[in-house]
């Protein structure tokens, strides 16, 4: 089984050097690209390897590349970003592959710098992750000094600078637009989804943004081939995955799988099964912001398509796992106030409807539910339902909710009809 | 044009503009928050869902956000599904949430868009059961009340104020359901704009703290339809009264003028009618002693006064057309001299001139928020015509559609096309005597002289052009190239200037480019500002001369009396000028005020403001409107024109040459009478006519009635005079009632007294008004042209020649510049204003401050021309050493004739 992600990852944590990450194939990608390839080469072989985004849209890679206008169109400056700014509870896939090989990532922008002819990049990065700041600082400086980032990157006359921008902190900076205008130095609010930002994006210019982990695909998919990339995954979606899983499970952490690995190997396998005592009740597939699944659902294959046809979304594919010594309730309350916290305040169902959300959910914990609670919940995630919000905070917040109204109803009217919380 | 199917009902709908904006229009009732027709739409607050189908057969439908969806052909939408009118209500709800169920005591209550769109969702049950968030409110200064708790987060107060009007000391803060809309500490909110916020507000976040000290409810109020008299620019007001105060100004709508805003200087200003000083009864000046003497005395009065000696008259250009035309018809022309120095005059006339002869077309606001490329030549628009500032403001986001339009972002989107061309400014040139507001906006702004701004100008021409000699002034002449190919490369550039520097060079080189770049196939236009709200219809109506011809006059001894027609003398002419002909000669003056000429008269006859009678004004573009009396009849304001028709009928014995037209005036008995007698000599007033309808004009068989039909008190409202119910005074002069009997629905666009509509009962009813939702009014909006540029007209170039600024030893250029707040005189009298009016002061650049050891608010002695000015320092980047610029108009300083050299020196007081 090929891991090409994690490959030549030290035991120890510490970063991969330059001179390490070349050892293992580094940059031999972003040297074939520019001696070899034409920036439309590229293009096309990234649409035909159908990489999809993996920050949790799953939007194919290629295809949004592709959605750069050409110079003839508009003559201006282009941008890359690399979505660092992972916050979604329950992910920590791009923290490792950034603290583990920064090189790889930047590989990859830089690629993708090439292919849509960008001479400036940027990496958003979350404001907690100091060790991984500190590790692509000192990468770029590596790159820099190596003739792969600068003026003349490799002699071939392609230029590309890259900045590493710490976030001010907000998860909705994770939103491909409000990251944008977090980078402008505006308040973090997500924007119109017309435009495209592919089209008009940092300071209204194309620009193309991609999550970290994608961008570490890029690199391998240009060296090895599409047919290679295809041949990684257990699906029709390609390429590996990093999943994780947290919760009450022996082992929670983060492992490099083929796309389409069954929930049940990643929960039972990897990360060791359940701890003794403990029930799975239900998990959220793929972060905080995608609907609960339970144990019937635990053979289907973790991938975009597979999880979206069991009702839930893939999202980051990073597990977290309620078990039945948990209150769903308290759980949920949990996500919620998270949510809640997290709204940019722009639109009012997101900004008015989430913290009426968490006073009934907090109520209902405290033993203060009344009946007609459940009711407005329901009635609020409808407010909440996609589309009818500006951007996918809010409806990603009402997917546990919602599920979880479904699925554990019971839960929920024992915490109105007892007066308490029954796991208190 | 394309089909959209509403509620399976065909309506044929003009495609780019929103769905919202075409439900609107087409007299559907959808409910929003954060869209603004000035401001479109952003998707904030979704609201205005409607439901959307995919075809015929879709039964189901899924909800859009009417405001961000556009309109094609065959669309299918429903407004009234239940389930998108639950998500309506449910938005309301939500909006409500956090929201103080406080109208009762709320000063928006009964006009707020807030408390109208409730009702409309129909959300009437309230499920929220938890605490509600509270905030700490700000001081926000003299004008605008903060009381945030009321707040739904639309965010039009940042759009408005920041976007919009480029103010940056307000801004929204926080996150998630803690927003909040303020300053980042209490303090008076610097933009000149700021009042808006209380009209483009939709609740009741921001109140005009003026009103709240004499608060009347909205359906209390006495409304007509007015202009503002503090600029020449004439914005359409509704002035509100009761109990024989005004209380408040709101914005009328006019599409080409002001729009949806105002300034805070015309929505401010209004209580200089309110003074308790205000001139009420005639007074008789006996040894230099003011007593009030009974009209009746005050005419026996006149005619003895009047009776022996040649008479002339002293127009002015802050009174109506019709009272300076009844002033000049009782004197005769020769008689008549405007009440402007003889300089302004010239200048005022060459003006017209070139409005008459150039055949460049005139600006109006909104043209220059469309403009793509503008220059402001020799006026600090920013401080002289505010809302003119506001709209040139605009025209620098032009450039944005040049790349979203290329995207296909729809321009009514505001949010994308901000997002995709914030970066994209068009080119605005400022070329002014010293700083102004609009410096920051600008791509580049050029400081000096009178004479070099006209160099700077005339050189671009001739850049244009492609002419020679351009390099003789070298500070020039990076300037003018940079700008000549911006400006050429203009499809519709705007040359603004003015008068205020008193240089008719300025103009000259305004009217070089624009003819040059007229000639050069762009849709070229002209602004000119001039100082005062009826400058160019004093100009119009001519005179023998200025006030320095009038005063010579008087000081000569070859005539002996004067009539002063709403005129304060001392603001245009030297002190001691004014103090001698004034001495020697019989003086009467017209004047709802008290003024340093009232002070000088030997008779005051009271007269009205603008809020007690019914007038015409011409504004900068020649665009005469009418203004119509919203205060009942009170003790003392008569019409200048009654009264002046009154001393014509007062007058027994006279010198038959001082008042050849008394006879006509003695005919007059309304208003329509002296617009006949006017629009008979003058022909090129003839439009006047055509502005609004004459008082016999009824709807229905009735006038327009003045008070709402929810007025309240009406049988009490002077019970304590006398319990019996008055009968309404009687409007002779306009089609309006004073009483809540009359027309309540939409009368021509001249005569509209407010906005209101069945369910809309917020300012926001002007929808309701409007042919298309934020375009013209039904029927037309009001105003009318009087000069129209001449087709082909030929104008030749001015000559102008080139000079660079020399600057003198021991002695300093001094240039006037103007204070949105003080420099105008009626606003300056009014409190709130007043509040805000710095104390008269001299800029400096850094070194000549130095040399003079000045420092910021420094006392310091002006000498010019043997007169003394004590003034405060100010110390500006920018500034020309070996030039100072002198705040003019303030209260407290006194006239000085600029620009003119003048000493500096330190003072120690």
């Amino acid at each position: 089984m090929e891991k090409p992600l994690t490959k030549g990852f030290r035991p120890d944590g510490r970063p991969l050097t330059i001179k390490e990450y070349k050892k293992i194939g580094g940059y031999e990608a972003l040297t074939k690209a520019l001696k070899t390839m034409t920036p439309d080469e590229v293009l096309s072989t990234m649409r035909d390897a159908t990489l999809k985004g993996r920050g949790g849209a799953g939007f194919p890679a290629g295809i949004k590349w592709e959605g750069v206008p050409d110079k003839d169109f508009l003559k201006s400056p282009r941008y890359v970003i690399a979505d660092a700014d992972e916050m979604e509870p329950g992910a920590f896939k791009d923290r490792w592959l950034m603290e583990a090989n920064p090189h790889q990532m930047i590989e990859g922008m830089i690629i993708a710098a090439y292919a849509i002819q960008a001479e400036f990049s940027f990496i958003f990065i979350r404001w907690e992750y100091t060790e991984a700041q500190k590790c692509l600082r000192f990468a770029i400086g590596e790159a820099y000094g190596n003739n792969l980032l600068g003026n003349n990157i490799l002699d071939s006359g392609f230029r590309l600078d890259m900045h590493v921008h710490v976030s001010a902190g907000r998860y909705i900076c994770g939103e491909g637009t409000a990251m944008v205008e977090a980078l402008e130095g505006k308040r973090a609010i997500p924007r119109s989804k017309s435009p495209r930002i592919v089209e008009s994006g940092l300071w209204g210019r194309p620009t193309v943004e991609n999550n970290t982990e994608t961008f570490c695909n890029v690199p391998h998919i240009i060296k090895n081939g599409v047919d290679w990339y295809k041949s990684l995954s257990l699906s029709d979606e390609p390429g590996t995955k990093i999943y994780g899983v947290s919760g009450k499970v022996k082992r929670p952490g983060a492992w490099e799988l083929p796309l389409g690995t069954t929930a049940r190997e990643i929960i039972e396998e990897h990360a060791g099964g359940m701890w003794d005592g403990h029930e799975l009740k239900g998990f959220l597939p793929g972060g905080a912001s995608t609907d609960f699944l339970t144990s019937e659902h635990l053979d289907i294959k973790m991938d975009f398509e597979s999880v979206q046809n069991a009702g839930s979304r893939f999202g980051t594919g990073t597990m977290i796992i309620l078990d039945d010594k948990t209150c769903p309730v308290g759980m949920v309350h949990n996500l919620e106030h998270f949510f809640t916290h997290e709204s940019c305040g722009w639109c009012t169902p997101c900004r008015d409807g989430l913290p009426w959300t968490t006073m009934i959910l907090k109520a209902l914990e405290d033993g203060e539910g009344r009946t007609g609670d459940l009711e407005q919940l329901k009635a609020l995630t409808k407010m909440m339902a996609p589309h009818h919000t500006f951007c996918a905070l809010a409806p990603g917040a009402m997917e546990p909710l919602e599920s979880a109204l479904k699925l554990f109803r019971e839960d929920f009217e024992r915490h109105i009809s007892e007066k308490k919380c029954p796991w208190r | 044009m394309a089909v959209i199917y509403i509620n399976n009902d065909p309506y044929e709908v003009q495609e780019g503009r929103s769905l919202l904006e075409v439900c609107l229009s087409l007299g559907f009732d959808i409910p929003y928050f954060c869209w603004h027709p000035a401001m479109h739409s952003v998707g904030a607050c979704r609201q205005c869902a409607v439901k959307q189908f995919k075809d015929k057969d879709d039964k189901h439908g899924f909800i859009v956000m009417s405001c961000v969806t556009g309109t094609e052909d065959g669309m299918r939408i429903s407004i009234d599904d239940p389930e998108v009118i639950e998500f309506r209500r449910g938005i309301i709800e939500l909006l409500m949430t956090n929201h103080p169920h406080d109208c009762p005591v709320c000063d928006e209550g009964g006009e707020c868009h807030l408390q109208d769109m409730t009702v409309m969702t129909g959300h009437v049950e309230r499920h929220f059961r938890f605490k509600k968030r509270t905030y700490r409110n700000q001081n926000l200064g003299p004008f605008i009340n903060h009381e945030l708790n009321r707040c739904i987060q639309c965010y039009r107060c940042v759009r408005f104020y920041k976007d919009y009007a480029g103010g940056r000391d307000f801004d929204v803060f926080g996150i998630h359901n803690r927003i909040y809309f303020g300053r980042d500490k209490d303090g008076k909110l610097e933009s000149e704009f700021s009042g808006n916020l209380v009209e483009v507000c939709p609740t009741g976040v921001f109140t005009d703290t003026t009103q709240y000290r004499h608060y009347t409810r909205k359906w209390d109020l006495q409304t007509a339809p007015s202009v503002c008299v503090h600029c020449s620019v004439g914005c359409d007001i509704i002035p509100g009264e009761r109990y024989g105060t005004l209380r408040r100004i709101r914005n009328r709508y006019n599409h080409h003028v002001n729009g949806y805003f105002l300034c805070d200087r015309g929505r401010y200003g209004y209580e200089f009618i309110n003074r308790e000083d205000r001139i009420r009864s005639p007074l008789l000046v006996n040894n230099g002693k003011a007593a009030p003497i009974p009209e009746e005395a005050a005419y026996s009065q006149v005619s003895v006064l009047l009776s022996t000696g040649k008479t002339i008259g002293i127009g002015s250009p802050r009174a109506s057309l019709e009272s300076n035309f009844a002033l000049k018809r009782l004197v005769g022309n020769d008689n008549f001299y405007a009440g402007i120095s003889s300089s302004e005059f010239e200048l005022t006339t060459l003006v017209i001139e070139i409005i008459k002869n150039s055949g460049l077309q005139i600006a109006t606001l909104r043209e220059m928020s469309e403009s793509d490329a503008a220059l402001i030549i020799g006026e600090d628009v920013s401080n002289t015509a505010p809302m003119m500032a506001l709209a040139l403001r605009q025209s620098i986001h032009q450039k944005r559609y040049e790349y979203t339009d290329k995207l296909g972002v729809p321009r009514w989107n505001a949010l994308a096309v901000k997002q995709a061309g914030e970066f994209d400014q068009g080119p605005f040139y400022l070329a002014t005597a010293g700083n102004t507001r609009l410096d920051g906006i600008a791509t580049a702004a050029f400081k000096g002289t009178p004479d070099e701004i006209a160099s700077l100008g005339s050189t671009t021409a001739k850049l244009i052009d492609g002419g020679g000699e351009s390099e003789k002034i070298k500070k020039h002449h990076e300037f003018a190239s940079k700008m000549a190919k911006d400006l050429e490369n203009a499809a519709r550039p705007v040359i603004v200037t003015g008068i205020s520097q008193g240089s008719a060079e300025i103009l000259k080189a305004a009217v070089n480019l624009a003819l040059t770049l007229k000639s050069k196939g762009a849709g070229a236009k002209l602004a000119i500002v001039l100082p005062e709200c009826n400058s160019l219809g004093l100009g119009l109506l001519g005179g023998k001369g200025g006030l320095d011809d009038a005063l010579n006059l008087l000081r000569s001894g070859e005539a002996q009396n004067v009539l002063i027609l709403e005129n304060d003398i001392f603001r245009r002419i030297p002190t001691d000028v004014a103090e001698e002909a004034l001495s020697g000669a019989k003086v009467v003056v017209l004047d709802h005020s008290p003024t340093a000429t009232t002070d000088k008269a030997d008779l005051v006859l009271p007269v009205g403001t603008y809020a007690d009678c019914d007038g015409t004004l011409v504004n900068y573009e020649s665009r005469t409107q009418r203004f119509f009396q919203v205060m009942s009849p009170s003790p003392g304001a008569v019409e200048p024109w009654r009264r002046l028709a009154a001393i014509a009928e007062a007058l027994n014995t006279y010198d038959a040459n001082s008042f050849p037209g008394r006879d006509s005036l003695t005919q007059w008995t309304n208003f329509d009478d002296v617009l006949a007698t006017l629009v008979e000599e003058y022909p090129v007033f003839r439009p006047i006519l055509d502005i609004a309808p004459p008082a016999a004009y009824r709807i229905a068989g009735m006038k327009v009635a003045r008070q709402t039909h929810r007025y309240s008190g009406r049988t009490s409202i002077a019970a304590n005079l006398n319990i019996h119910e008055q009968q309404p005074p009687e409007d002779v002069d306009a089609p309006f009632n004073f009483s809540m009997e009359g027309y309540h629905g939409e009368p021509p666009s001249s005569l509209i007294p407010r906005y209101w509509a069945p369910r809309w009962n917020s300012v926001q009813s002007l929808n309701k008004f409007q042919a298309e939702v934020g375009g013209k009014l039904i029927g037309g909006d009001p105003g009318r042209r009087l000069l129209k540029p001449k087709l082909n007209a030929g104008m030749q170039r001015y000559e102008i020649e080139l000079k660079s600024f020399e600057p003198k030893e021991g002695a300093w250029f001094i240039m006037p510049i103007y204070e949105v707040f003080g420099s105008e005189e009626l606003s300056a009298k009014s409190p709130p204003i007043l509040s805000v009016t710095p104390k008269p002061y001299l800029v400096l650049s850094a070194k000549d401050a130095e040399s003079l050891e000045l420092e910021n608010d420094s006392p310091l002695v002006l000498k010019i021309d043997g007169s003394e000015y004590n003034l405060k320092t100010k110390i500006e980047l920018g500034v020309t050493d070996g030039t100072a610029l002198l705040s003019v108009g303030l209260p407290g300083m006194k006239y000085v004739n600029l620009p003119s050299w003048g000493k500096i020196e330190k003072s120690f007081f």
